[in-house]
């Protein structure tokens, strides 16, 4: 019993990082459509420039002020990776066929991760904790701890801040509006003067923005990164997104934790080998019988 | 001789969530007759259309065409059934030829004569004359239809008018014994319109293109085309059938006067 | 060149120097006494800001150069590809068929003639699924594992030889197929990518991790080497070896040549099947579907086994390209069968055109043989690769060769816009 609420504490604080990337790729698919297979490289952008921001401020300043100043700076350059990426890669195909834009965003891919590899070197970057110590919620039975550590609860508090900022802004903010605007019908919005371009480019922006404190996150929980973690991260976080209903913000989080729950439960109990397999089998399973996802709309075929 | 077979609608009901769309109508379109559904937007006819063409399971009611259950057949057993129906939305497949558009049409015949594919990779001899056959077909139907010099052409750069015909030349290369079209003369200018009613009751008589004669179900707006060509008329109104009959005895019906002209909506 | 294009480039070369300044400027390496530090490297960083200037206002000016020209050119160039394209396929195939022979051609031009080939067999086998079907399939490399491993398992464990091999390999490749179409292929667009792409990752993750059979990451070594139709090729030159019983001078190329030659084989025999029943009824049924699945099933097309059918054949051809290549490399673990390699067949069929079996052929070429112009440079090439990617797609949307042609004709066959032809919803 306590052992399995340890794993529920676990499974949280890993879900809610693949919430954070999981909203990025619902946010682009539900406005253009596309798979923006780049996405999780961007988060790995997002790790490295906090590693970097970190390292910056070694020494230095510590503290929470360091952490969101670091959190800031990540935000910040990622944010701008995303939007360049978007300019270079989508943008010239916008409206074009289905698949371009796809094999543009798998090709940007490859280029970030080996851009990133040869820019900071292959190998893995350990850093030493920054957020130690944890909290005893209990001790269960045969002297079984159940502890959430500072940095599980950061990643809680700091999603749940996140979250709601760009809950406010997706549903009380014009910007918002305009992004509903344009996901329900990009034509029409554009003739009702939204500027569409605008609006695509802002939901890139901000995709990149959450993946850069996902990134920081899984740099401070993990404390190890490399070039390569993009790419797990983001097949799972886009699995969350499928799994939760592409398209539907909230389910993008719910199908993050859920992704995350499924991966520390199997791992704990089954095998952790195994732990991808157990989450991409219930993704199936799931949208073998409720093919739009969980919270996705349902798609009435129209004839 | 027959001419085609008798569709028996009874008391078909299609519910979406707690929208009933259609209400437990029932007609029978005869054998050899023009059968057309008219009512305001939003009468259900559309959806009615689609239990009968298989695109949606009816909520409760039976569908029989001649001594087949219709409504308790997948999707595409409907169209081997003897159904054939076009879109209002026009649905061609717009990167093949018009010729191709009308081969996939007879998709079955050609892939029983191909031993499912495997005969004609081959080369067995069969195939190549089945295939002849085929081409031979489209191609009569794409005289009937005025669309011959654009046999190679492709679908999607036809013009509008084009590309209505061809649906309906395509539906009828799959020889149904029941040709369901809907709204068929939308957007077609009068010019289009009357060559339209022409060919649809060449269809109906079995003088076109050298195909059996074939019932036509039909759903349209255009009074004009329905008024002219119809042997029978079926109205719904908010999902109900309010009326039946003759052209000259819809004309004369008050309630579908009421229906059209509205006394709580516009029409 | 004017203000308004200097002052764009400039605009890309502060935002280029933002981007590059904390990724590449500061580079975190292991300092002296072993934490992380910061190491400047500002030179790179202002090198590559000023080639982010200069090649953007290249950019401009060759957009400002070509635009008024920009509605005639693909026209006329696509007259000229279609007058060529002609005499390409041709010249290619009769290019691949006497390479061994050509001067100048040595174990290493082979090598990766048996590379391309490789890839232009998985290209073709993927454009049934993707270019003709319609079937966004983000998976495919989980077939041709398939494949290698049941090769590489029948050869070992049962002694069984090449020719009875390579078409088992085939067949449970395709049974694997089906066994993963039967369930999915009812999901539509990116539902099916999501899920074919987490199909390709088990069966990774599986032959990972199932050691008593796989042998996991140390993977399988000592596959048997194909023989020629039962005679061995070996250095010796024995009785009963090829050397031997043709009366040559044994040689290691030897072996190399045949397999060169069974791999073309192999993929013009993917390339026949695929032209054959691009004209028959399945093979239309497949285009239908691709166009448009509501009408095909509105014609009586089992929607259902036609995908199927689909499915099967690109996998039972991904597993051809297996078993071939464990035998050719002797040797195979999960490492060779990763999402990229997927991703990389699917950019070929995209990239090359879909549908088009030309294009595919081409753009295998390039991408892969060009991929090895890079060699030296093995930490640039995958990025170069990426970059490539991302080029032709905005250059070229359509792919290299964006046409269909037409599979049947009354009088002659016209090439169809890339325009007009659909993309499937699969």
């Amino acid at each position: 019993m306590a052992y399995a609420l340890q794993q529920l504490v676990n499974g949280i604080s890993l879900g809610m990082i693949y919430g954070l990337i999981a909203v990025g790729y619902t946010m682009v698919y539900g406005i253009v459509g596309m798979i923006n297979f780049a996405h999780g490289d961007v988060f790995m952008v997002g790790a490295f420039v906090s590693l970097v921001g970190l390292l910056l401020l070694a020494g230095g300043i510590d503290g929470p002020a360091a952490i969101l100043l670091v959190l800031v700076f990540a935000m910040g350059i990622t944010a701008m990776y995303g939007l360049a990426v978007e300019r270079i890669a989508y943008k010239p195909l916008r409206g074009s066929f289905r698949l371009a834009p796809l094999i543009s965003a798998i090709g940007m891919s490859i280029v970030l991760q080996n851009y990133v590899q040869l820019a900071q070197g292959a190998r893995e970057k350990p850093i030493d904790a920054i957020v130690t110590g944890s909290l005893t919620i209990f001790t269960g039975d045969a002297g079984f701890v159940v502890a959430v550590s500072w940095i599980q609860i950061l990643i809680v508090i700091t999603t749940l801040i996140v979250l709601a900022g760009f809950t406010v802004l997706v549903t009380r903010t014009p910007l918002g509006r305009a992004m509903r605007a344009v996901e329900q019908d990009r034509k029409m919005a554009g003739l009702l003067g939204v500027d569409t371009n605008r609006t695509i480019s802002l939901a890139f922006l901000i995709g990149a923005a959450l993946a850069a404190v996902a990134g920081f996150l899984f740099l401070l929980r993990y404390g190890v990164i490399n070039f390569f973690i993009g790419f797990t991260a983001g097949v799972k976080a886009f699995t969350a997104a499928v799994l939760g209903g592409i398209g539907s913000l909230p389910g993008a989080v719910l199908g993050g934790l859920l992704i995350g729950l499924i991966e520390t439960f199997w791992s704990a109990y089954f095998s952790i080998q195994y732990k991808d397999v157990a989450a991409f089998a219930i993704l199936i399973l799931v949208l073998i019988f409720l093919p739009t996802g969980l919270l996705g709309r349902q798609e009435v075929e129209k004839v | 001789m027959t001419q085609g077979t008798r569709l028996v609608v009874d008391a078909v009901t299609m519910r979406f969530g707690g929208l009933t769309a259609v209400d437990g109508v029932s007609f029978t379109a005869e054998p050899g007759d023009i059968t057309a559904v008219i009512g305001p937007n939003g009468a259900g006819k559309t959806t009615l259309f689609n239990c009968i063409t298989g695109f949606y399971r009816a909520s409760s009611g039976r569908i029989m065409l001649g001594e087949t259950a219709l409504h308790r057949l997948p999707g595409h057993r409907i169209a081997l059934a003897g159904v054939a129906r076009t879109f209002q939305n026009i649905r061609l497949f717009g990167g093949m030829t018009c010729l191709e558009n009308l081969l996939v049409a007879q998709h079955r015949r050609l892939m029983a004569a191909s031993w499912f594919g495997i005969g004609a990779v081959l080369g067995l001899s069969r195939y190549p004359a089945a295939e002849r056959e085929a081409v031979e077909r489209a191609r009569a139907w794409l005289e009937a239809t005025d669309l011959l010099d654009r046999a190679d052409d492709a679908a999607g750069s036809l013009p509008y008018g084009a590309q209505r015909r061809l649906e309906i030349a395509r539906a009828m290369c799959t020889g149904p014994r029941l040709l369901c079209l809907d709204e068929p003369a939308a957007g077609l200018n009068p010019r289009e319109s009357a060559a339209l009613s022409q060919l649809v009751r060449a269809i109906r008589d079995g003088t076109a293109a050298g195909a059996d004669p074939c019932s036509v179900l039909l759903i349209e707006h255009d009074m004009g085309v329905v008024m002219g060509i119809s042997d029978k008329i079926v109205v719904l109104d908010h999902g109900a059938r309010i009326a039946m009959g003759t052209p000259a005895e819809i004309r004369a019906d008050p309630n579908v006067i009421a229906a059209y002209l509205g006394e709580d909506e516009p029409a | 060149m004017n203000g308004a294009a200097l002052k764009d480039a400039t605009l890309c070369a502060a935002v280029a120097a933002v981007l590059f300044v904390p990724v590449v400027g500061l580079r975190t390496a292991p300092g002296p006494t072993g934490p992380l530090r910061i190491e400047p490297h500002f030179g790179i960083v202002a090198v590559l800001v000023g080639l982010v200037l200069l090649g953007r206002l290249a950019i401009i000016a060759w957009q400002a150069r070509r635009r008024p020209t920009a509605a005639e050119t693909p026209r006329r160039v696509a007259r000229v590809m279609a007058r060529s394209g002609r005499y390409v396929a041709p010249a290619l195939l009769a290019l691949a068929v006497l390479l061994p022979f050509l001067p100048g051609t040595g174990r290493y031009e082979l090598d990766l003639g048996i590379l391309v080939l490789t890839y232009v067999m998985l290209g073709w086998g993927l454009n049934i699924v993707v270019g003709l079907a319609g079937l966004l399939d983000l998976g495919y490399v989980a077939f041709y594992a398939v494949g290698a491993y049941a090769y590489a398992l029948l050869a070992q464990e049962f002694g069984l030889s090449f020719w009875v091999c390579l078409p088992l390999s085939g067949l449970i490749a395709g049974m694997w197929g089906v066994l993963l179409g039967f369930p999915v292929l009812r999901l539509r667009g990116d539902y099916l990518a999501i899920v074919t792409l987490g199909f390709g990752e088990i069966i990774r993750i599986v032959l990972l991790n199932w050691t008593n059979l796989t042998n996991g990451p140390n993977g399988i070594g000592g596959i048997p080497r194909p023989s020629f139709f039962g005679l061995p090729f070996s250095s010796g030159g024995e009785p009963g070896s090829f050397a031997h019983f043709f009366g040559i001078e044994p040689s290691p190329v030897q072996r190399v040549i045949f397999l060169y030659y069974l791999i073309l084989a192999l993929a013009l025999l993917t390339n026949w099947v695929s032209i054959r029943l691009r004209r028959q009824p399945l093979g239309r049924a497949w285009e239908a579907l691709r166009e448009d699945e509501i009408a095909a099933r509105a014609l009586g097309i089992n929607v259902r086994n036609t995908k199927l059918t689909a499915f099967a054949l690109g996998a039972t051809f991904g597993g051809f390209a297996g078993a071939f290549f464990a035998t050719r490399q002797g040797f195979i673990s999960p490492e060779s069968f990763t999402f990229s390699e997927s991703a990389i067949i699917l950019a070929i069929v995209v990239l090359g055109g879909l549908g088009s079996q030309l294009g595919i052929a081409i753009s295998a070429l390039v991408m892969i043989g060009g991929f090895e112009l890079f060699r030296g440079l093995d930490e640039w090439r995958m990025l170069v690769f990426g970059m490539a990617m991302v080029v032709i797609m905005v250059v070229k949307p359509r792919g290299l060769v964006g046409d269909r042609t037409p599979t049947i004709a009354l009088g002659t066959r016209k090439a169809i816009g890339g325009g007009l032809v659909g993309q499937g919803q699969g």
